[in-house]
């Protein structure tokens, strides 16, 4: 039998449109989801910086800490070994990527000067001297060396410390040394971590 | 890297078999939502955004805790506020974390004309697949929950996923992982309704909800989603959870009946057409008359 290849092809899609009428069918049985975006990222613990219950999270940064891999963090979710939250975060604590994340966050010490009606960015160097300069100041002014019964108490109550969450012991114990020897008795370095 | 894949059972506007369907032995999945231990502080909300990486949309304050008046396309899952007077006149402040419900029998995939479009996995999970999506909005017609929303700028629907991504994996979804008063609950059908059962009997005989119960409608199937409600006579209080949800009529005629009359008519057509030719046989066109190509 002569076989032409205009009745070649003509065969071809008269069979294609007959095979695909009689419902043989070639879509998938699986579906591919999306990609899992945190499949082989580096898991990293940490602790949540909000608020003392200091739930633990996870970290996932991608890369697998090799050398040339710059790693940044693109998911945070709750630790479920942690025995505080158990996998569990607040709304503030599940938002935690964007503290690292969103160019909105602040990333210089800024100052609003009194009368001021914004806030103006200044250095590192500049911030901490006019800490000091205004730490000196009050405690100047208003350290009482005694009280009223003549007892001598040596003690700064204008000025209190406030630590955070995730403030480390060591950390915690320079401060409670500094703040001590300059006569604070107002501590709170959220200690319960 | 691993490939995430799931076994689908149902296709939307789909000709013919499933290859998919009663293949493989699959749990259905199931998420249990107690509003009776909801607190409303939306890091369910928060968590969703995160996994699924949608910037945040601005919203407006309309008196109401609640973060935005219903979800959005970029926006799957959310808790809606709701004050209601109690019989004796005090108030009751009631949370329901309002998503997708994932219907055994989803009236969106009912409805969508676009082949692969929607699809449900052998778990449950109903998902849309973007790249198949025409943009009808068919499926808004076949929701009775009010859940895909549209992308004006793609053209395309979006809905809660059931983080199916996730799932495929083995994990639970991001919403359900961040919930800290224990309120969200995932695993499977079973277990769910069993949590949720003992629970509603515990809120009846224990916390005095006579009316406690659990909210999973029969009208769609039975929903991936469940709730156990304070009063599951009243699911309306919720921010308008239908009380006897089903697909509308018009969307079951058309995908239903109407296809079948169609088809017949079609085969009715080609019979008649066929009996007329053997009848009268083909219609001949006559020659003009006056011999000046028909022209008078």
């Amino acid at each position: 039998m002569e076989l032409s290849r205009r009745t070649f092809i003509k065969g071809a899609i008269a069979g294609g449109a007959g095979f695909s009428l009689l419902g043989f069918d070639l879509t998938p049985a699986v579906a591919q989801m999306r990609e899992l975006k945190i499949a082989r990222a580096t898991e990293t613990r940490s602790t949540c910086p909000y608020c003392a219950v200091s739930c633990g999270v996870l970290i996932y940064t991608i890369g697998d800490k090799a050398k040339n891999v710059t790693p940044q963090v693109v998911h945070v979710e709750g630790d479920p070994d942690h025995p505080i939250n158990r996998g569990t975060l607040c709304p503030k604590g599940a938002s935690l990527e964007q503290d690292i994340m969103n160019p909105r966050r602040l990333l210089k010490p800024e100052v609003r000067r009194p009368g001021s009606d914004h806030f103006e960015e200044i250095s590192w160097n500049q911030a901490i001297d006019e800490i000091g300069q205004w730490i000196k100041k009050t405690r100047d002014e208003t350290f009482i060396e005694k009280d009223a019964q003549g007892r001598t108490v040596n003690r700064c109550e204008s000025l209190a410390f406030i630590g955070g969450c995730t403030d480390t012991n060591e950390f915690n114990y320079l401060v409670v040394k500094t703040m001590r020897s300059m006569g604070l008795t107002y501590i709170e370095n959220q200690a319960r971590v | 890297m691993a490939q995430a894949t799931l076994q689908i059972v149902k296709i939307s506007g789909h000709a013919g078999p499933v290859a998919g369907a009663g293949v493989e032995r699959s749990e259905q999945l199931c998420k249990l939502i107690d509003t009776t231990t909801c607190i409303g502080c939306k890091a369910c909300e928060v968590a969703c955004l995160e996994w699924n990486g949608y910037t945040f949309t601005e919203t407006s304050f309309d008196n109401s805790y609640q973060t935005m008046p219903s979800t959005a396309w970029n926006y799957w899952n959310l808790i809606k506020f709701n004050e209601h007077e109690r019989e004796d006149g005090t108030l009751q402040l009631l949370m329901r974390k309002d998503q997708c419900m994932h219907c055994s029998d989803p009236g969106c995939l009912m409805a969508c004309p676009a082949d692969g479009a929607i699809v449900q996995y052998s778990n449950g999970i109903v998902d849309f697949q973007q790249q198949n999506c025409i943009g009808c909005g068919y499926c808004v017609s076949g929701c009775p929950f009010d859940i895909p929303k549209f992308n004006s700028e793609t053209k395309k629907m979006f809905k809660c996923t059931l983080c199916s991504d996730r799932v495929g994996q083995g994990l639970e979804p991001a919403c359900i992982k961040s919930c800290p008063t224990g309120c969200l609950h995932f695993g499977t059908k079973e277990d769910m309704s069993f949590l949720a059962e003992s629970r509603a009997k515990q809120l009846r005989d224990h916390f005095g909800f006579e009316k406690a119960g659990v909210y999973d409608p029969a009208g769609v199937g039975g929903t991936g989603v469940i709730y156990v409600l304070h009063d599951v006579t009243n699911p309306e209080a919720y921010g308008g959870l239908p009380k006897d949800p089903h697909i509308p009529w018009v969307v079951r005629f058309w995908k239903g009946p109407a296809k079948w009359i169609g088809n017949l008519a079609m085969l009715f057509g080609v019979i008649g057409v066929t009996l007329h030719y053997f009848r009268y046989g083909p219609k001949e066109i006559h020659p003009p008359r006056n011999g000046n190509g028909g022209k008078p």
